[in-house]
């Protein structure tokens, strides 16, 4: 874990010098370096990620959780990067009012994977009423 | 690492031959051959770029969203 983390902090080291090289030249492709430096890190944390994730399911499932409610929670983590992704890209290349309509649609899509799990739950809280519906 | 630091090379090599070859061709006075060499060089990188970042997002889809 240790050489990990010195190859990802040299690997974005080496992108920014370059970025600033290039910029002074083509903002376009320092903008194309950027980005593909922001996807590489993204799919080397992605593997040691991948375990992670499959434990807490795991663990998820002996102790009897809802399945849907560890997969809706992990959507609405993808939902996040995905959109801060796309935001951080756009607010990179300057375009700031596209980068809140991102983020906008990210919450709107977040809001509508939660509203199954705030049903269950407005369910269980009226159930749990003496003499209500 | 799928993919390693020379990806980033290249790409910033190819941003760097672009922006000498445009500033020789400008020199030269072909402005507009200048100005296709450096949408050739865009539309490599934009290539390039592409097909990491569809990588990553299939990556997302498999880890995070359960869609194969």
């Amino acid at each position: 874990m240790v050489i990990e983390i010195v190859q990802v902090v040299g690997f974005g080291l080496i992108a920014t010098f370059l970025i600033m090289v290039i910029n002074e030249q083509k903002p376009v492709i320092a903008l194309a370096i950027a980005l593909v430096t922001g996807a590489m890190i993204f799919l080397f944390i992605m593997a040691p990620l991948q375990s992670a994730l499959e434990l807490i399911s795991t663990l998820s499932g002996q102790a009897g959780i809802n399945n849907m409610y560890i997969q809706t929670l992990l959507k609405i983590i993808g939902i996040a990067y995905l959109s801060e992704f796309g935001a951080h890209i756009a607010r990179d290349a300057d375009q700031e009012s596209i980068a809140s309509k991102i983020e906008l649609a990210g919450k709107m899509m977040i809001i509508m994977m939660a509203i199954p799990i705030f049903q269950v739950l407005i369910e269980t809280v009226l159930a749990l009423i003496p003499g209500g519906a | 690492m799928a993919y390693d630091v020379n990806t980033i090379f290249q790409i910033a090599g190819i941003g760097i031959v672009v922006a000498m070859i445009h500033t020789v061709l400008k020199q030269m006075g072909k402005e507009d051959w200048a100005h296709w060499v450096t949408l050739i060089g865009f539309v490599v990188v934009l290539y390039m770029v592409a097909t990491i970042i569809d990588d990553l997002f299939q990556k997302i889809k498999s880890v995070f969203l359960f869609q194969g």
